[in-house]
């Protein structure tokens, strides 16, 4: 008897454990907003914190005072990882923030988050028209719209105007053979031979913008074919932006540049009044329309203006591109109030006001097409850079796929034994990360 | 020679005797159900927080699970893949092996030279004492992170190590130095197992000692021959103990790893701190391979006890029990 109660004890676990996840679809109802409406309470998670997190949660007052029977409970300190758990739980949020776009294809794929194309249709909503064409490559998959873009971020280069005009050099450099040329002239050395200033610092892993995926932008490199096929070995300029870089490194020495680095305080000092280029030891650098406000914020004297970043020679079609890519937002499946939480998600993505007044507050790039062009953000030549990169419809996200960060994090590893010397066959060391990556995406 | 003659019993005697059967049937079941009762806390907790995860994870391990989705039955399929398909499974577990290796042995080592240097205190004990366990009470986040502001490359250390014409090594930037690195943040943490050892070697009987002076034993033989015998089951208490988190080395590295630069992938630079529960961690929460991760996970589990099998077995030959209890 007992024996038989263990075993259905064990099975009923097995079930439950069988039974985990899961979810429904249907027909979506959407809120007439001219309407009346019995108030409302919806809860949004994101993983904003401190001042920024203010700045949201003011933003969405905006909401309540748009609709007055809404009101907007934001909770902050809620990463991707507390909201699968919350969506896994039943209890989800009812509409959820994530800064990590490369997890979207993984939303779309399980259902996590719902399919927005039929909640877009319903509003009327042309997606196309709204959105510059760069923001469904980082919240959508595989046809499915199941996050929209809350703000974004653009990358850019960063350059110091006094270390120019001391060089000679008038206007910033439009192809990696000028920028190679440039940083060069633009790297001092100290008498025992350590660099003074750098006129560019290519090594991947120093500060979180120089990566894999902004550089392989600079070079059109694909990541995978149609196929979501690993292209890694396939396409030639994953090759070319690989001995670029490890050109650059090798013209000044990858010991020197890992001391200079690590003497600047490594990758601790990029978000302090430690950084590189505000203290004007770096003379270019590739980063995010956010240094700007870092810049202001810190107090640094360094006089600078932004540019996009160069292209690879042979493309130079690509110029006033770049990654784009940031925050998300979509309906978790298992919502309560599925068409009031859209309701709030097109407000969250849609309305300019909102859109531009967090743009201010937090210093990042407004994601539609009409909040681009808000007179204050484009009145200022530093930051306009930005709005023309994330419009450019060249500008991506890299391609997203179902094992997330997975494919950055392995080229990203191999990447730096790659500028450290330790790759000795870089075609098969490419062949080897197409097979990690195919390997992964099989895993599931 | 006397003969016992059972007397028939009667009916009435039967019914009394069954029915006085039952009463004790029906007691032993009431003290049972109220021992359950008692017992109910712990039985509830155990099976939802223990035995359920650990059955859910067994049956995970055999399914492609993404938490988010059905999981799908793939029989051995991720098991296969982390000793044929997945290199960086070698990865982690080499540093593991290595972290073990060193970081164990020397934590047991300088615990116990740091004990033995306080049995030689003769004033402040209970000052020096509280010094060297202050950093047990640091939790380890904390701990990783003033380690990464003290072995900055430009940092309070180096600087030291410059003015004293000293190599300055680059720590958490150089592959080859970041698993040093961590050895440092664990010798420094040492406060625990150098109270246990301190009250080890208080222990030790000082006629022991007195006896091997008449012998003529010189420091060192006292220490091999009276010393380590008689703390041996503190080694082997610190050893198995080490290994164990050894194993599951996880929270410094990642801090180390991700600190200053959320880009950095687990394990960076260059996989140096991927660890084997770095990888699992990776395989669960940025992959989402979480039938992967349960495999892993149980790999590690039957690792850890098979090799805490081995020591136990090993110890019979090195440690010593006073009065010869094991």
């Amino acid at each position: 008897m007992r024996r038989r109660l263990i075993g259905l004890a064990v099975l009923a676990l097995l079930a439950a454990a069988c039974t985990a996840g899961g979810g429904s679809s249907g027909p979506v109802q959407t809120v007439d907003p001219n309407a009346n409406h019995a108030p409302v309470t919806l809860t949004v998670w994101s993983d904003f914190s401190a001042r920024e997190l203010g700045v949201v949660t003011d933003g969405l007052k905006l909401a309540t005072k748009k609709y007055p029977w809404l009101t907007v409970k934001h909770v902050g300190s809620k990463d991707d990882q507390a909201i699968q758990r919350a969506i896994n739980g039943g209890t989800p949020p009812d509409v959820a923030i994530s800064f990590t776009p490369d997890n979207a294809a993984r939303y779309c794929a399980t259902g996590a988050w719902q399919d927005l194309n039929p909640y877009l249709q319903s509003s009327k909503v042309d997606k196309n028209q709204v959105w510059p064409a760069g923001v469904f490559s980082y919240t959508s998959f595989e046809g499915k719209q199941c996050a929209l873009p809350m703000l974004t971020d653009a990358y850019g280069l960063y350059y110091n105007t006094d270390l120019f005009k001391a060089k000679g050099i008038s206007s910033p450099p439009k192809t990696m053979s000028e920028l190679t040329d440039m940083a060069k002239k633009l790297t001092e050395y100290n008498p025992d031979g350590s660099i003074k200033v750098a006129g560019f610092v290519p090594l991947f892993g120093f500060y979180g913008s120089t990566t894999v995926d902004t550089m392989s932008h600079a070079f059109g490199a694909k990541w995978y074919d149609d196929q979501l096929k690993p292209t890694l070995s396939t396409d030639p300029n994953w090759a070319k932006m690989f001995q670029w870089q490890k050109s650059m490194v090798d013209a000044i020495g990858y010991a020197k540049l890992q001391k200079f680095a690590a003497k600047l305080g490594g990758a601790n000092s990029e978000f302090s009044a430690q950084n590189g280029f505000e203290t004007g030891k770096i003379a270019m650098m590739l980063d995010g329309e956010w240094r700007n406000a870092f810049i202001e914020g810190d107090k640094s004297k360094v006089n600078y203006a932004t540019a996009p970043f160069p292209v690879d020679d042979a493309q130079s079609d690509l110029y006033g591109s770049q990654q784009i890519g940031g925050t998300i937002a979509g309906i978790p499946k298992g919502v309560k109030h599925s068409a009031e939480s859209w309701l709030l998600l097109q407000f969250m993505t849609t309305d300019d006001n909102y859109l531009t007044t967090i743009a201010h507050g937090l210093k990042n790039v407004p994601s539609t097409v009409t909040s681009l062009k808000d007179p204050q953000l484009q009145a200022d030549p530093k930051f306009k850079t930005f709005l023309d990169v994330f419009a450019n419809p060249k500008s991506t996200f890299k391609p997203i796929t179902p094992i997330g960060q997975t494919d950055t994090d392995l080229l990203g590893t191999f990447g730096e034994k790659w500028q450290a010397g330790q790759v000795k066959d870089l075609q098969a060391g490419l062949k080897s990360i197409d097979q990690q990556i195919s390997k992964q995406l099989q895993l599931g | 020679m006397a003969t016992v003659v059972e007397r028939p019993t009667t009916a009435s005697e039967q019914a009394a005797q069954a029915e006085r059967r039952r009463r004790r049937r029906r007691s032993a079941w009431r003290r049972q159900w109220v021992a359950l009762a008692f017992m109910s806390p712990w039985i509830i907790g155990f099976s939802a927080f223990y035995v359920y995860p650990m059955i859910s994870s067994l049956y995970f391990s055999f399914t492609r699970y993404d938490i988010l989705s059905q999981p799908k039955w793939v029989g051995f399929n991720n098991y296969r893949f982390m000793f044929t398909s997945d290199p960086l499974f070698w990865v982690a577990v080499r540093n593991t092996l290595w972290i073990i290796a060193v970081m164990v042995p020397l934590q047991v080592i300088f615990a116990i030279f740091t004990a033995s240097v306080l049995t030689r205190v003769r004033r402040g004990l209970p000052f020096y004492r509280t010094v060297f366990f202050l950093p047990t009470m640091v939790p380890l986040v904390a701990a990783a992170l003033g380690f990464i502001y003290l072995l900055n490359p430009a940092g309070p250390i180096n600087r030291i190590l410059g003015f004293l014409h000293l190599p300055q090594p680059l720590w958490f930037v150089d592959p080859s130095w970041t698993k040093p690195g961590l050895v440092l943040i664990a010798l420094w943490g040492i406060g625990q197992t150098m109270i246990i050892f301190l009250a080890a070697l208080l222990d030790v009987p000082r006629q022991l000692y007195e006896a091997a002076d008449i012998e003529g034993a010189n420091p060192w033989q006292k220490f091999r021959h009276v010393t380590l015998p008689m703390i041996s089951p503190v080694i082997f208490f610190s050893v198995l103990i080490g290994m164990i988190q050894g194993f599951q080395y996880f929270t410094q590295a990642f801090v180390i790893s991700k600190a200053g630069d959320r880009t950095h992938e687990v394990g960076y630079p260059q996989d140096s701190l991927l660890f084997y529960t770095s990888r699992l961690y990776q395989q669960g929460f940025e992959g989402f391979h979480m039938g992967y991760a349960a495999a892993l996970s149980w790999v590690l589990f039957l690792v850890i006890m098979v090799f805490t099998v081995i020591l136990i077995r090993s110890s019979r030959r090195w440690v010593h029990y006073q009065g010869g209890f094991r």
